[in-house]
């Protein structure tokens, strides 16, 4: 008897532990904001180019004022850390992915902003 | 095992440090005074504190940094690598001095895009207020795409050309609802008062295929002031020597964050009886009108939407024609020539925005509009009246492909027109008749995000007169290096040509109407078919350190058909026929503008068309229309004081090259015109002085050099002959004009 009601209550646990997974379902258009460094208005073409280039990026713009980016993604796709990493890649600290330093060495010198450390 | 344990080791270590340990320090500043409220902050976190007034501060350790950022107003902000937990002192060094920079650019009136794939000009109120007179026809003075001349001696009536092709091939919008169509083709545009425009949006060429498929040289839309970000009363009054006076005024109020509304009331009158030229025929009607708009706005941010409802109310009475003429005694005789025009319209229109909140770049809009315009009108023996009845509805789907890059609108519209239109010339007939169409159409826009674009949309329509057809447009943007974009653009039109309606102008001429042919399904004619074909540049660049643009374009309007009008075969006759051969107009404009110094811009064009159809006695220019044209406007303003004073100065110069004359080689010699129109030059010029940032006042004068056209009235002297005719207008036929004018605002 014991035995069954332990049966009965695991699963029970178990879909309610399923059903909470669900409502966490990914969502397809989920708005994240990242911090991005840049300088200029040639940075705002890379750094929302290079947001392009991840699939499932819906929109981005950049910021200048806020030094940051709006993004929409779409969660089954791509991640946050996807984004920022595509950003960081072409030269963008971000505050999750810094950029490798030969590629801001490379950048035009009115793209050279102060770097987050 | 052991580097398991060394590492076990620095993790607890660190995280002990982590949690217990504190730095401390002191802020001073270049003199040891300490610096209260200075921020400490761990770079990168949020993990802070602020000094007190004896510039101490204890601060946690962060685990994810070291660096320390030490920031006070007025002091270059330090940052510190903290290796050791002693008593750190930090000096701060004031920034020598506290500059405040303040950017300030001027932004222009008219703005040609640079990012934007279809050739878009966007007209400010700035650039509205140049041309302070009074209604749209007259607000594209000092924008060189838009030519504007009378299209009749009688009526006072301007008609705007662009592309060298008159306005019924251009697709009027009022926030993209079409407007000036149909029965307003001829007058539409003096019913819109300048005061309630907000912005117009220009686009040469083919354009979107959203509002349409009637559109062929291009579009124009204007906005209408939007109650929600309108100041609660505005007031202009204007009055001129040729005896017209304007009221505008605009109540506004909010009746709270999401509703709006505005009041619009305009009237003006004429009542002076001018004729300057002593033909014994008034130089301008003698009227009024009365106008009266009331717009309300609803916007819920939150929710994405925005809703606007107009209502609108005009009537317009117009009496032109001998200045003996008394209509009660006179009408439908010969005792004098006269003429009445009276307009009443009744407007009710609805558009509705839906943004889904989490995807700001997905939408719908839903148009609708519902249009009353009627017309009773006599020029002479000539009558005709007519009264359409329209509903136009149009909804729209906004959304992307994959990403921002790739965006797309779809939708259909619906149009329904029903005319009812009585012709009363050298035969009456009642040409009465219900139109209507359905469309669906999809645009696709791409953007590169950098240095291309292109708009490509096609539309499918279905209309009881034009049939099945299918519209097709392209624009392509490339900026091939900085400062720089180069425009292409294609597309087609088709149009149902409202024959009377838009040549309303030969109403006041003793011409016989003839339509030879009898087959078609427009007033026995066919529909009018044309491609656009564009391409332009423009540059800017710095000129002896001067901002500077140069901007130069070539448009092609090819008709595959066209309701010709041809007044060129008698001069006692007007013939309406299908093209048969060709029909061309070429368009090329150069565009150079340059700020000669801070706050004094020049404007300069010079155009050149050549628009030639196969008429019944071979090909020919167009009539009526020049050839070369040169424009200039230079544009000064001062610095703008403390309350906003201000002086702005403004002049434009029109030179007009010779034009063709219809031919009048058959009349008597008194009654003949010759070949061409002498070229001729108008300046026009306005002063403005604003006291306040409420209150202004402006005077101006428009043919200032006095210019009037000769003989504008073909046998003035006896207009129940023959070879009466008040249609070839080629130049001003008033002379110069002044007004004053001034402008209120409750902010």
């Amino acid at each position: 008897m014991k035995k069954i009601i332990l049966v009965l209550l695991m699963s029970i646990v178990g879909i309610a532990a399923q059903a909470q997974e669900k409502s966490v379902k990914k969502s397809k258009n989920k708005e994240v904001i990242i911090k991005v460094s840049g300088n200029c208005e040639m940075c705002e073409k890379r750094i929302e180019k290079a947001a392009f280039s991840v699939k499932g990026v819906k929109s981005a713009e950049w910021h200048i004022d806020c030094q940051d980016i709006h993004v929409y993604i779409d969660e089954n796709k791509c991640s946050k850390e996807d984004v920022a990493k595509a950003i960081a890649s072409v030269g963008h600290d971000t505050s999750l992915v810094k950029a490798p330093d030969d590629v801001y060495e490379k950048m035009h010198s009115c793209c050279k902003y102060e770097r987050l450390d | 095992m052991y580097k398991k344990i060394a590492v076990l080791l620095l993790f607890i270590s660190s995280s002990l440090f982590a949690q217990n340990s504190e730095i401390k320090g002191t802020i001073l500043d270049e003199d040891n005074i300490p610096l209260m409220g200075a921020n400490v902050f761990w770079q990168g976190t949020s993990i802070g504190t602020t000094s007190d007034e004896n510039g101490k501060f204890t601060l946690k350790t962060s685990p994810d940094t070291k660096n320390l950022l030490v920031s006070y107003i007025g002091f270059k902000t330090q940052k510190i690598e903290v290796t050791s937990s002693t008593s750190l002192q930090i000096k701060l060094v004031a920034l020598t001095t506290l500059n405040e920079v303040t950017v300030s650019k001027t932004v222009k009136s008219t703005r040609n895009s640079y990012t934007s794939s279809i050739n878009l000009q966007t007209m400010g109120q700035k650039e509205l207020l140049k041309a302070a007179c009074c209604n749209l026809s007259e607000s594209f003075s000092t924008n060189p795409s838009i030519d504007v001349n009378f299209s009749d001696a009688v009526t006072g009536n301007k008609q705007i050309k662009m592309l060298g092709l008159t306005s019924p091939y251009i697709l009027i919008a009022e926030e993209n609802i079409p407007s000036v169509r149909g029965a307003s083709q001829a007058y539409g545009l003096s019913f819109v008062p300048g005061t309630w425009v907000e912005s117009i949006q220009i686009t040469k060429g083919a354009g979107s295929v959203i509002n349409g498929y009637e559109s062929i040289s291009g579009q124009i839309n204007y906005e209408i002031l939007k109650p929600a970000t309108d100041i609660p009363f505005f007031v202009n009054i204007y009055g001129s020597t040729e005896g017209r006076f304007e009221l505008n005024t605009h109540f506004n109020q909010k009746y709270s964050d999401k509703l709006s509304s505005t009041l619009f009331i305009h009237g003006n009158t004429r009542q002076v009886k001018n004729d300057m030229n002593n033909d014994g025929f008034l130089d301008n009607p003698i009227g009024k009108q009365v106008n009266i708009l009331n717009r309300w706005q609803y916007n819920d941010a939150e929710k994405g939407i925005v809703s606007f409802l107009n209502v609108r109310y005009m009537k317009d009475d117009k009496q032109s024609g001998e200045v003996s003429f008394n209509p009660d005694e006179d009408k439908f005789t010969t005792n004098a020539w006269g003429s009445e025009i009276n307009t009443e319209k009744i407007e009710i229109s609805n558009k509705t925005g839906y943004v889904f909140p989490d995807m700001p770049y997905q939408s719908f809009g839903f148009q609708n509009s519902f249009q009353s315009h009627k017309q009773d009108s006599y020029f002479g023996l000539n009558q005709y009246n007519i009264h359409q009845k329209s509903y136009y509805s149009n909804l729209l789907f906004n959304s992307i492909i994959s990403n921002t890059k790739n965006k797309f609108t779809t939708g259909i519209n619906f149009s329904y027109d029903a005319y009812d239109e009585f012709v009363g010339l050298n035969f009456s007939k009642d040409f009465s008749r219900v139109d209507n169409s359905i469309g669906a159409f999809f645009e696709y826009t791409y953007d590169n995000l950098d240095n291309f674009s292109l708009v490509a949309g096609a539309r499918v329509d279905n209309h009881n007169r034009l049939g099945t057809f299918v519209t097709p447009r392209l624009h392509i943007r490339y900026n091939p290096w900085e400062n720089a974009v180069i425009r292409a653009s294609a597309g087609r039109g088709k149009r149902a040509a409202n024959i009377f309606a838009e040549n309303q102008n030969l109403f006041a001429s003793s011409r016989n109407f003839s339509i030879l042919n009898t087959s078609g399904k427009l007033y026995g004619l066919n529909p009018e078919i044309a491609w656009n074909y564009g391409l332009s540049f423009s540059q800017t660049f710095k000129l002896f350190g001067k901002d500077s643009e140069i901007a130069l374009d070539y448009y092609v309007t090819d008709f595959q058909n066209q309701a010709v009008v041809d007044i060129d075969n008698s001069p006692q006759q007007v013939l309406f026929y299908n093209l048969e051969g060709k029909s061309v107009a070429n368009s090329f404009q150069a565009e150079f503008n340059i700020e000669l110094i801070k706050h004094l811009n020049l404007k300069t064009a010079y155009k050149y068309y050549d628009v030639n159809t196969d008429y019944s006695v071979g090909n020919l220019q167009k009539a009526l229309q020049a050839k070369n044209r040169f424009f200039a406007n230079l544009a000064f303003q001062t610095h703008i004081l403390d309350k906003g004073q201000q002086w702005k100065f403004d002049v434009t110069y029109n030179w007009l090259g010779e034009q063709r004359l219809p031919n009048t080689s058959t009349n008597l010699p008194q009654y003949q015109l010759g070949e061409y129109a002498p070229s001729f030059a108008v300046f026009n010029a306005q002063i403005t002085r604003t006291f306040s940032s409420t209150f202004e006042i402006y005077a101006g004068g428009e043919n200032i050099g006095n210019y009037k056209q000769d003989n504008a009235i073909v046998s003035a002297d006896n207009p129940f002959g023959s070879s009466f005719d008040s249609s070839m207008i080629y130049g001003p036929t008033f002379g110069s004009m002044y007004y004053v004018g001034l402008r209120f605002k409750i902010k």
